[in-house]
This record gives structure tokens, C-alpha cells and sequence, in this order.
């Protein structure tokens, strides 16, 4: 069992931007009204994250891994999220197979 | 009037089925954290430091070793933004809490409690004791889960053997399909993907985030106001 320190660093400072998003809203409470283009923009945050994030992955890393991901997209129009990610996995495992 | 005895039990029996929909997730963290090389110990850690799923599993994706602390700060924040919002939503409801019961309180606010909190309030007033009862079972799954996920994972081995490294992109997926909410995510997630994957080639990890995420906002801003103009120009005719 070990604990790297700059693993711990790393926790810290997300711990600290996390905390300070979590009492944030604290101080904003009552003065905050955002205009409904703003608003369209900060709950484009999450999603345009989380795909910032995967899209090498998805992308760019080669074919059996874009297909996966059409495959995956398929499925979260229809799933619940556990099984979405099963099929991504059993997907990738075979384009990899065949690809 | 609600006794506290009251609170707690509702608290208990609201959060849950959240609780059992996070078990597998907390697992799939672990694993996939051990497979970047964390400890069992630092799974933990990071879990009870942050508690939030989202920002933890991007941190996994990004992760390399020494780890990019800026990156992973960044990340963090930008995903959890949120908060701020949920946070506006949920002060004035607390007035039932005192000063150190919502400082700690909010410490542990996530997605679903946050949810289960609001809709709570619609109907009575929101006491720490139901806001704890909620907190406590749910912090402590995911603490015991992803660390149990994690020391399973390090026995698995390479996780590239079972796909299991593409089930972040996998429920990452899923994930932009509960925030969908139509045309302005479509415009949104199609420039922070082309942003991000041609960064990721042309100039390298970890910028791909940051350009990627902007990328997408800017998308969210410009398609939501073409939205307006074309709620203007109906209201017109």
C-alpha cells in the first residue's frame, strides 16, 4: 500500500476545485441570472468535457475503436448505462478481432 | 411537522436504489484506476478527497505517471462547474442547517443527492437530518466499492486484454446521452470532438481537454443563439 506524493497533489487540487464548485453556489445564491444563451452554455459544460476527453480514444486511435464508439452511440439512444458500456467492451473486443 | 427519527428513515430509503446503481460504477472506477497504476490506498483517497464520479473517471482517462496535476485540476473543475449552479439552487432551502452543518454538508454534494434534496424541499423543509442520512450510506459505498474495485483490478492485470480500457469511452458515451438535450448538444459535442481529437494529433495530451471543452462551449453558445433569434422571429409572425 503506498501513496505517491504527487498522486497526493494531484488529489488535493482536485479536492480543492471540486470543494470550492460545491460552496460556490453559497455565495451566489440570489444574485446569479444568467441569460438563457449563458445558460445553454454552462449546461453544455458537462457533455463537451466528457467528450473532449474520449474523442483521441474514439477517434483517434484507430478503426476497430471509431466503430466501437458508432456501436456504443447506438446504444446509449436505447440502454440504461451499465449495459451501454458492456456492449462498447464486447464491441471493441471484437473489431479488434476482426480488424 | 417530521420528527427527526422521521428524516432519517427517508433519507435512508431515498438514496438507496442510488446507492445500488452506484456499486458496479464504484467497481469499474477501482479497476480501471488500478490498471493506471493506483493503489488500493490512493483510490481511496482521491474517492473520499473528491467524491465525484464524472471528474474521477475523466482523471483516470488523463492519467499518467508523474500525474499532470495542472491537467487533472483543470479537468476537474471545468466538469464539475455544475456545482455552482446545483449549489444556487440548493442555498436558500438550507436554512434549517447551521453554519458548519452546510459547510460540511456540502462538501459531499453529488448529482443525486443534490436531485433527491431538491425534491425533497418541494414538498418539506430539508433537515441535515435527512440530508446526512442521505450522504453518509452514499459517500460510504462509493469509498468501499472503488477501493474494492481497485484491489480486484490489480489481480486482473492488463485491463487492454478484456477492452476493458475502452469502457471509459464506452460510459462516457452513455453519460452525454443523460446530459442530451437535443440540437444545441449535438452542436456542442460534434465541436468538442473534431476540437479535441485534432489537438490530441497536432499538439498532444493534455491540451486536448481544454480545446476540445472550449471548443464545445463556444458551439453551445452559438447554436443557442441562433435558437433565440428564431424564437424572436416566430414571436414576430
Amino acid at each position: 500500500m503506498s501513496v505517491d506524493p504527487i498522486n497526493l497533489l494531484a488529489f488535493l487540487g482536485m479536492a480543492i476545485a471540486t470543494y470550492a464548485t460545491r460552496i460556490g453556489g453559497l455565495a451566489l445564491a440570489g444574485r446569479l441570472s444568467l441569460s438563457p444563451r449563458a445558460q445553454a452554455a454552462f449546461d453544455a459544460i458537462p457533455p463537451a468535457v466528457l467528450v473532449a476527453v474520449i474523442a483521441p480514444s474514439a477517434l483517434a486511435t484507430g478503426w476497430a475503436e471509431t466503430a466501437a464508439a458508432a456501436v456504443t452511440v447506438l446504444a446509449a439512444t436505447r440502454l440504461p448505462l451499465l449495459a451501454v458500456v458492456a456492449v462498447g467492451v464486447v464491441a471493441v473486443v471484437g473489431f479488434r478481432a476482426v480488424m | 411537522m417530521s420528527t427527526t427519527r422521521d428524516d432519517v428513515r427517508r433519507g435512508l430509503t431515498d438514496i438507496w436504489p442510488a446507492m445500488v446503481a452506484a456499486a458496479p460504477i464504484g467497481l469499474l472506477f477501482g479497476a480501471l484506476a488500478a490498471g493506471k497504476g493506483l493503489s488500493p490506498l490512493e483510490v481511496f483517497l482521491m474517492s473520499a478527497m473528491v467524491f465525484a464520479g464524472g471528474a474521477q473517471f475523466a482523471a483516470i482517462e488523463l492519467w499518467t505517471t508523474p500525474a499532470p496535476v495542472a491537467a487533472l485540476v483543470f479537468s476537474t473543475l471545468l466538469i464539475n462547474a455544475r456545482h455552482v449552479l446545483m449549489g444556487t439552487s440548493l442555498a436558500p432551502k438550507l436554512s434549517g442547517f447551521n453554519r458548519w452543518q452546510k459547510f460540511v454538508g456540502l462538501f459531499y454534494m453529488a448529482d443525486e443527492n443534490w436531485a433527491l434534496a431538491e425534491k425533497r424541499a418541494r414538498t418539506h423543509r430539508l433537515t441535515p437530518a435527512y440530508w446526512f442520512a442521505m450522504v453518509v450510506p452514499f459517500v460510504s459505498a462509493w469509498l468501499v466499492t472503488s477501493t474494492l474495485g481497485a484491489s480486484i483490478g490489480a489481480v486482473l492485470g492488463d485491463p487492454k486484454r478484456l477492452g476493458a480500457d475502452f469502457a471509459f469511452t464506452a460510459l462516457f458515451i452513455a453519460l452525454v446521452a443523460a446530459f442530451w438535450k437535443g440540437r444545441v448538444t449535438f452542436w456542442t459535442v460534434a465541436a468538442a470532438g473534431i476540437a479535441s481529437a485534432l489537438t490530441y494529433r497536432l499538439v498532444g495530451p493534455p491540451w486536448h481537454v481544454a480545446a476540445g471543452a472550449l471548443c464545445g462551449l463556444l458551439a453551445a453558445w452559438l447554436a443557442a443563439g441562433a435558437d433565440e433569434r428564431s424564437v424572436t422571429e416566430e414571436a414576430k409572425a
